[in-house]
């Protein structure tokens, strides 16, 4: 045993490829007896994946030291250079006729998103403008929350669940993005550009568009990866100025 | 030769970071805006330029696509590795906001698609 987990603990990365591939076929295998391929074995893999995160902590199953490879082979990284190579199956021409759609998409996914996530937590007895701010900017992605709660010097508790808020919104997107597709029409590259900019959240996107039809994914994560920058802009300055006026 | 395309993938990719960084710089914004769609334009377009000339193709097309197909698998380990129980554990208020602004944008989907279509 001692041996076998010498030999993992040096190659994490690559025990992540076997671990993934197996998780992945058995998903397919699942996907064909069991749903008739009415969910795609993608999406049962990634629902796996965030079943198996339970069993960690901070950094879901890679915690524990004979999974850690599973950290670098779904880390920022090589999330972002598989997903630039996406682009290569993309049309360029249909990225153009989309590009004012995308941009008015990504404005109104950040303000709506960031307003919802402010009226939210009001009702819920958070009253003060910083609260506030940091909670809706926790409600736009898990990364523009406790930037925006650290610049205008939000409590700790209100950051966590900011970001807890934008976690819970990455699951909620990879889970319901294949289920509610058809009803809001997201099966063709304009729409895909419009949903990028909307949701925004880079991983919901990407997993949400990967289940649902992998032709989409380079149109949605083109917008999506504007939307982070745009909101740590946007929420500690215009939006959280707003508020304090408002409050 | 593979190599070349997955170079040629790694030059985008890094440059698309650089710009991305750059404009974060200049918004005053700590990070990267839009890092990977200047990658993913950038690498589009060098496509199609190369193509015209005939150097993009065989081996050197391999070496990119073999990483386009990796992205599931990646987005799977991806998911294996989120902060799951934190986010079960934040409380009603993280998980209502969380669910509730989000599924407002799912609906305006196919109100801003109507735009530039057509």
């Amino acid at each position: 045993m001692d041996i076998i987990e010498k030999i993992i603990a040096k190659n994490g990365l690559l025990f992540a490829f076997l671990l993934v591939g197996i998780v992945m076929f058995l998903s397919s295998i699942v996907a064909k007896k069991v749903f008739r391929n009415k969910i795609p074995g993608v999406a049962i893999a990634i629902f796996t994946g965030l079943f198996l995160a339970t069993f960690g902590g901070k950094k879901g199953l890679s915690d524990i030291p004979l999974f850690s490879g599973l950290a670098l082979l779904g880390g920022s990284m090589l999330r972002d250079f598989t997903v630039v190579a996406t682009a290569m199956g993309a049309d360029l021409n249909k990225i153009k006729q989309a590009g004012l759609a995308g941009i008015v998409a990504l404005l109104a996914g950040i303000f709506v998103t960031f307003f919802m996530g402010v009226a939210i937590a009001y009702t819920m007895g958070y009253t003060d403008a910083v609260s506030l701010t940091t909670i809706g900017a926790g409600a736009c992605t898990y990364i523009v929350g406790p930037v925006t709660g650290s610049a205008i010097g939000a409590s700790s508790d209100v950051i966590a669940i900011s970001i807890a808020a934008g976690v819970i919104k990455t699951i909620f997107v990879t889970i319901v993005t294949p289920l509610i597709a058809p009803s809001i029409q997201l099966d063709n590259p304009h729409s895909a550009v419009v949903f990028g900019g909307l949701i925004g959240t880079t991983s919901g996107v990407a997993a949400g568009l990967a289940a649902t039809d992998p032709k989409l994914v380079p149109y949605g994560a083109l917008t999506a990866t504007f939307y982070t920058g745009l909101g740590c802009l946007l929420c500690p300055s215009v939006l959280y100025f707003f508020l304090k006026a408002v409050v | 030769m593979t190599i070349y395309g997955v170079a040629l993938l790694a030059f985008c990719f890094l440059i698309g970071k650089l710009v991305g960084s750059l404009l974060g710089v200049l918004l005053g914004v700590n990070g990267d805006v839009g890092g990977v769609g200047f990658a993913m334009v950038l690498l589009m377009s060098l496509n199609l330029y190369l193509k015209d000339k005939e150097w993009m193709k065989g081996e050197s097309k391999q070496g990119i696509l073999f990483w386009s197909k990796m992205y599931l698998p990646v987005i799977v380990a991806m998911a294996a590795t989120q902060n799951v129980n934190a986010a079960m554990s934040g409380g009603s208020i993280a998980i209502i906001v969380g669910i509730l602004a989000t599924a407002v944008c799912f609906l305006l989907v196919p109100i801003i698609a109507k735009i530039g279509k057509n």
